[in-house]
């Protein structure tokens, strides 16, 4: 009987059914708690690239005060009609550069809350393995690299999962992006251990990660281009996008 | 080290009879995996997680401590179900029962442990395919008990944890500088740079092949 092809295939049934229950179970359990997780994990990357947090900071409670988020259309200008919390990072890096809507978070100072001190802007590619993504601050300037905030879904731990580490974010930091009015982005080299200060669009490699260091250039010079007219648009005319 | 811990004679006897839960028989299958049968240095079996997820101590830690708990309850069940279970089909039917708590793992470290879960993510999907688990499934709890199985994946779980965290103290103290990321060399006032070597996975080989050999040479083991 426990050899019959019918006996193997309830078996069978039966187990798929039994771990199919007990999977949906602890993933619809545990839901919530991981959506906390995330939402809290994307306001303190945005936070992180343009302060310092302690331990204790409270990250709700500082997001809040300190960040104003809109959506940016393609040709530069603000969707008044739309909510950054409606966008889609993934859905929207799948469409072409020049139809994504994209979210900016602007970080206004402490003093004046109309006054922009950085623009953060989410950033989303492919590294070696799996997807990657993050935050870019920039300065008031918008060319200006104030920091970087990377994750990632499946990059080698101790090779491309360096990405996540401050030591490899920090390299960015006064980075430009912009040489005159030309966009030219940042891009990692290969090797490690070089020195590349005087050099504003370099930054040091990851020895061992050369193929994650190219998704992140890959990365970074598809969404400044997204991003250019906006950059350009705010440039030139401080005043001509009137928030809120 | 901790895995230089009692206990050298053979593996215990397969068959059980009834007898106290932590009888002779049943402790030495929690005590020898740490040493006489360690699954890394004696199976060398899970080296490839082994060499991967030890650049530092806390990671090293989690990934034991999944592991033992998917090794220790995968052995459980299986060995639950043992009898019922169609020969033709049971690889299968391990993975898939192995593949219920690995996912659940996953899910409780994503939910209650996020950084952590981001840094290990690909190597505790991988738990599924960890030769430690498979091999006590298919070695040890298809043919006893469900209460010795259950000692025998916790057993292996630790003789493996014993191994990750022993490689991940000398790769995160001489990689990083740090231990359980505390700056100890830069606490002692003493100028670290950091080996590079001890960040990559080749640091790690280094590591285990000392620790064989030591062991091997303490246990007086040579193969045939």
């Amino acid at each position: 009987m426990r050899q019959s092809n019918l006996y193997i295939i309830l078996y069978t049934a039966g187990l798929t059914v039994l771990c199919g229950v007990l999977l949906a179970v602890a993933a619809e359990g545990l839901k919530p708690q991981q959506q906390a997780n995330i939402a809290l994990e994307q306001k303190r990357n945005i936070l992180t690239t343009v302060l310092t947090l302690d331990e204790n900071a409270n990250i709700t409670e500082l997001y809040e005060k300190r960040v104003k988020a809109y959506v940016v259309k393609p040709d530069g200008s603000v969707d008044e009609g739309k909510k950054v919390e409606e966008i889609s990072i993934v859905d929207e890096y799948k469409k072409p550069a020049d139809q994504r809507l994209l979210p900016i978070y602007e970080v206004v100072s402490e003093s004046d809350p109309n006054k922009a001190e950085f623009y953060v802007l989410p950033v989303y590619g492919y590294g070696l393995w799996n997807n990657i993504w993050g935050f870019v601050s920039l300065k008031s300037d918008l060319s200006t690299i104030n920091g970087v905030s990377y994750a990632h879904a499946g990059e080698t731990p101790g090779l491309g999962a360096r990405i996540t580490t401050e030591e490899i974010q920090q390299r960015y930091t006064g980075k430009k992006i912009f040489e005159g009015s030309n966009l030219v982005s940042v891009q990692m080299m290969k090797g490690e251990g070089n020195d590349y200060s005087d050099s504003p669009h370099k930054v040091d490699g990851m020895s061992g990660a050369t193929l994650t260091a190219k998704g992140i250039n890959n990365m970074l010079m598809d969404y400044f281009k997204s991003y250019e007219n906006f950059f350009k648009a705010k440039m030139n005319n401080k005043q001509a996008i009137n928030l809120k | 080290m901790s895995t230089q811990v009692e206990e050298k004679k053979a593996a215990p006897a397969v068959k059980e009879k009834s007898e106290g839960l932590f009888s002779q028989k049943n402790r030495k299958l929690l005590v020898d995996p740490l040493n006489s049968n360690n699954p890394i240095t004696v199976q060398v079996l899970g080296i490839c997680s082994a060499l991967a997820v030890t650049i530092q101590i806390q990671t090293a830690l989690v990934m034991a401590l999944g592991l033992t708990f998917v090794t220790a309850f995968s052995n459980l069940f299986i060995s639950l179900i043992r009898d019922s279970i169609p020969a033709r089909i049971r690889i299968i039917v391990q993975l898939a029962i192995v593949s219920v708590w690995v996912i659940i793992l996953d899910q409780f470290l994503r939910a209650y442990m996020y950084d952590v879960a981001k840094g290990l993510s690909v190597y505790v999907g991988l738990i599924i395919t960890n030769c430690i688990v498979m091999g006590r499934l298919e070695a040890y709890a298809m043919a006893n008990k469900p209460w010795p199985s259950f000692l025998d994946g916790i057993g292996n779980g630790l003789g493996y944890g014993a191994i990750l965290l022993t490689v991940a103290f000398f790769r995160e103290l001489f990689g990083s500088g740090s231990l359980l990321g505390y700056k100890v060399f830069a606490a002692a006032g003493l100028p670290f740079q950091g080996n590079g070597l001890m960040l990559l996975p080749a640091g790690a080989c280094i590591i285990v092949g000392l620790i064989i050999w030591a062991q091997r040479a303490y246990n007086k083991h040579y193969e045939e």
